[in-house]
């Protein structure tokens, strides 16, 4: 049945099942494929988008789910947290292989909306569901403290 | 892949081959010269692109430059995380004198004439071998396009070409300046040089490489903008996927497709040698589509054998003689004789991949042609397959490769595992693109795993304790038996993958030996991040460490009283011990310390980790590592390939086991094939060895001494001596 998903700010109309996870609905229909799919069932994090800011795993939301709520994927991505976290990555070369770094960036964002001075326990539990095979997590760890203090000296988020 | 074979002093032979190959690019480049052609124009591809026109003038196999003043370089290996974009770049660019922020990367077609590794004779990415084979090569690309572009400078401005400098993109002579997109159209007509006119820069001139400041160029992973496999889009594309049997070596007796062809969104379902496909519009009909199939097994010739089964009868196997691979003396005799002698058996489990992409493909047949969009990482052997398979010529398997996410082996399959079954599922629907996806399960119980094995090592001791004689016995599967590798690889029935690092033991020990029981098992096995090394290295060095404690020598220093005739191994094990503090650094109670050398690949890496113990609880909190790989062509890729390859290494170290109950997987997904997670990673430093060697590899060589370091801490903190795989305190 039609579904309207409220995609970065804009309305999508949908023939789908509404037990399709959210994640293929925006891959496969919506072709917004930044989001990945890496295990279906929400231990691995790459496919984190935010449904209303928070990071949540779209491999396992259903379409139904989602409806009338405000979801971001990583193309939509656009407060200040989240630019510095992209700059960030950048400027600490933070992926290798990058396949997990959508999720990466979208778990990092959304922390950082909550709390613009996270400790490692802080990072740690926010970015553990997260796998990242390449091992960047070190530097992943870096680009958080390195976004989080622009962020404060910018005067924003928590 | 492993090449280590072809070892480092072989490099200026590896040197001399890419200048005959040079010269045979450069004459095709010549008679090929075109202005205005259209490079690749697969719609992946230019969904991938940068804004440049197609308008790239070619100036030999690896460097084009556009008017618009891009200089687009093409990478003949499988960018996969390792920073084959951001290193091979350098290479080019810093001959060229180019601008870095002006380079941008494309991944070569693949051509075996044009793009072979010269260290394979083939065009594919392994065995740590991107820049050792592609070091020179591509500095003479560089220079030669560089040389082209003064050359027209020369005959535009009427000034000698000798005279003319070219700096970060710019050619001037005087008062005479342009860029490179100004000339690239008059530089392309000029006869590419002759490869002995060439001048390279000495190290010293060197302005790219080595430089701290240069950018990765495989971009778009921060945004979601980079393409992988799982992200091509073609017009009509279907998604595939496969239900496989539970079993290895099972076959389909009968299935029943009519629920699954019933449900909305499915399009077919059909037999092909590897299961039952089914295929429909999207990836999640497709999947709840094989959720419907009714599939009769047969498993007559399936592998039936628990993991446990095996491991047992490998332990046994260790204690019985072996085929020799290895024999310096009569080790076996002096330790028959010995009066102080060490032995301990290991074990080791089979182990997945699990890249993060799981393994896919897309593929469209056509009449007498294929071309495919992927990772692809075995690019003759995959394009031969498939010409093979298809009955075609294999310059009519067109290969558009992508991004890969992750690889650590499993993409460069001998068999071309599932890019044939692609193929054969593409070949019933002509003419329509067709993505094969497996699921995690998939990937996970689809095989192709690092395999499990059992070593026993044995030492004769003198009365200062050190090893006289030194014997190895290896138990487990053949990687490369069966594979078209196998002529390469395997020699007198020993598999070099089984033994590598065991064999060519870098410590001082006059009399060795090492044997191999190659098993039988129809469990798909296949190399996993650093091959041979991932088992070797851990009993070399936790036996290592073992006789250390035994003769009560400091482990460092018992290291390098054997290693007086290793120089390299010395200097980097040295280095490691000085920025971690050994024997300086106090640890907190409770804490211990481990070290382990090990040369792979070419390269060498002594890491020494610290762990701190609670009960039988433990987490790793710092890992120092050192590395000699030649010249660092790009330092921070460098250290994150080291940081990289510890946190494999140490996945395995602490959780990664696969396990089989008569003859089934028992893991299916993360839930139950635990990996490293953030909250488990230690702090990394990296440290290079300065060295103006030729550069080797480096995506490999800093897995292997990380579970024996790791392991050695926890015997200094505890007293225990852990033997296999993955790590558990009693």
């Amino acid at each position: 049945m039609p579904y309207t998903l409220t995609i970065n700010g804009q309305q999508h109309e949908l023939d789908v099942d509404g037990d399709m996870p959210l994640l293929w609905a925006v891959r496969d229909h919506l072709h917004f494929t930044g989001t990945k799919f890496g295990c279906g069932m929400a231990q691995c994090g790459a496919c984190t988008l935010h449904i209303d800011g928070v990071a949540t795993r779209s491999c396992v939301l259903p379409v139904a789910d989602a409806v009338g709520k405000a979801i971001t994927t990583i193309e939509g991505l656009a407060t200040p947290a989240a630019k510095a976290v992209q700059s960030a990555w950048v400027e600490l070369q933070v992926p290798q292989c990058g396949y997990c770094q959508s999720g990466q960036v979208m778990s990092a964002a959304a922390l950082l909306e909550q709390n613009n001075a996270p400790t490692d326990a802080d990072i740690d539990a926010a970015m553990s569901g997260n796998i990242c095979r390449c091992g960047t997590y070190p530097r992943i760890k870096a680009g958080i403290k390195m976004a989080a203090s622009q962020v404060r000296n910018a005067g924003g988020a928590a | 892949m492993n090449t280590n074979r072809f070892s480092v002093n072989k490099q200026q032979s590896d040197i001399d081959t890419g200048r005959r190959s040079f010269l045979k690019v450069t004459a095709a480049g010549t008679a090929g010269l075109t202005l205005g052609i259209s490079l690749s124009t697969s719609a992946q591809a230019q969904a991938a692109a940068t804004s440049v026109a197609d308008t790239a003038l070619e100036y030999n196999a690896f460097v084009s430059i556009t008017p618009e003043n891009v200089v687009r370089i093409y990478i003949k290996h499988l960018e996969m995380g390792q920073g084959v974009y951001t290193g091979l770049a350098t290479c080019v660019a810093e001959e060229l004198d180019a601008d870095w922020q002006q380079v941008v990367c494309e991944h070569a077609p693949v051509d075996t004439a044009k793009y072979a590794n010269l260290l394979m004779g083939q065009q594919g990415t392994g065995g740590s071998t991107a820049m050792a084979n592609s070091f020179m090569q591509l500095r003479r690309a560089g220079a030669a396009a560089k040389a082209m572009l003064v050359n027209a400078a020369a005959q535009r401005w009427q000034v000698p070409a000798d005279e003319i400098s070219v700096h970060e993109g710019v050619v001037s002579h005087g008062a005479h300046r342009a860029t490179f997109g100004e000339l690239a159209v008059d530089a392309a007509r000029q006869t590419p040089p002759a490869a002995d006119t060439l001048v390279l820069k000495t190290p010293d001139q060197f302005r790219l490489i080595g430089s701290e400041t240069t950018l990765r160029k495989d971009t778009g992973k921060q945004d979601g903008t980079a393409i992988y496999t799982q992200d091509v889009q073609l017009p009509g594309m279907l998604t595939a996927v496969v239900a496989h049997a539970p079993r290895f070596g099972a076959r389909v007796r009968s299935f029943d497709a009519s629920a699954a062809l019933a449900r909305k969104g499915v399009r077919q379902v059909f037999e092909i040698d590897t299961g039952i496909a089914v295929v429909a519009d999207d990836y999640w009909s497709a999947t709840k589509g094989r959720e419907l199939l009714q599939i009769e097994w047969d498993d007559s010739s399936a592998e039936t054998r628990s993991s446990a089964t095996l491991l047992e009868q490998y332990r046994s196997l260790v204690e019985t003689e072996g085929a020799v691979a290895e024999q310096h003396g009569n080790a076996v005799g002096t330790l028959a004789d010995a009066s102080d002698k060490l032995e301990l058996v290991f074990e080791f489990p089979y182990l997945a991949h699990a890249q993060m992409e799981p393994v896919n493909c897309v593929a469209q047949v056509s009449g007498h042609s294929a071309e495919l969009w992927y990772g692809c990482q075995s690019a003759t052997g995959d394009q031969s397959a498939v010409a093979q398979l298809l009955g075609i010529r294999p310059q009519d398997v067109r290969i558009n490769t992508v991004f890969a996410g992750g690889g650590f082996g499993r993409r460069a399959n001998p068999k071309a595992d599932y890019v044939l079954e692609t193929v054969r599922i593409a070949r019933q629907l002509p003419d329509t693109p067709v993505k094969l996806v497996w699921s995690r399960e998939d990937d996970m119980q689809g095989g192709f795993y690092r395999p499990a094995y059992a070593h026993k090592l044995s030492a004769a001791l003198n009365d200062q304790g050190r090893p006289s004689a030194f014997q190895a016995r290896i138990a487990g599967q053949s990687i490369m038996a069966g594979t078209s590798m196998a002529a390469m690889m395997v020699n007198n029935g020993i598999d070099n993958t089984s033994v590598e690092g065991l064999t060519e033991f870098s410590y001082d020990v006059p009399e060795r030996q090492v044997e191999l029981h190659t098993t039988d098992v129809g469990i798909p096995v296949q190399w996993w991040r650093s091959v041979g090394n991932t088992h070797t290295a851990f009993s070399k060095e936790v036996f290592i460490d073992a006789l250390a404690r035994k003769a009560g020598v400091d482990p460092v220093e018992y290291r390098l009283s054997l290693l007086t005739s290793n120089p390299r191994e010395t200097a980097v094990l040295k280095l490691a011990a000085e920025k971690a503090g050994w024997g300086t650094r106090e640890l907190p109670a409770g804490w211990g310390r481990g070290v382990a050398v090990h040369t792979s690949f070419g390269s060498t890496v002594a890491e020494i980790a610290e762990v701190s113990v609670e009960g039988n609880k433990f987490k790793v909190e710092r890992v120092v590592a050192a590395i000699d790989c030649g010249i660092a062509v790009n330092p921070d890729v460098v250290r994150a390939q080291v940081e990289g390859a510890i946190a494999y290494g140490l996945s395995a170290a602490l959780q990664d086991e696969l396990t089989l109950t008569d003859g089934v997987v028992d893991q299916s997904n993360f839930h139950n094939y635990q990996v490293l997670r953030m909250n488990a990673m230690p702090v990394v430093e990296t440290h290079i060895l300065p060295s103006t060697n030729a550069p080797s590899g480096v995506g490999e060589p800093g897995t292997p001494p990380i579970a024996p370091a790791v392991a050695n801490a926890l015997a200094d903190a505890t007293r225990q001596r852990l033997t296999r795989l993955p790590l558990r305190l009693a």
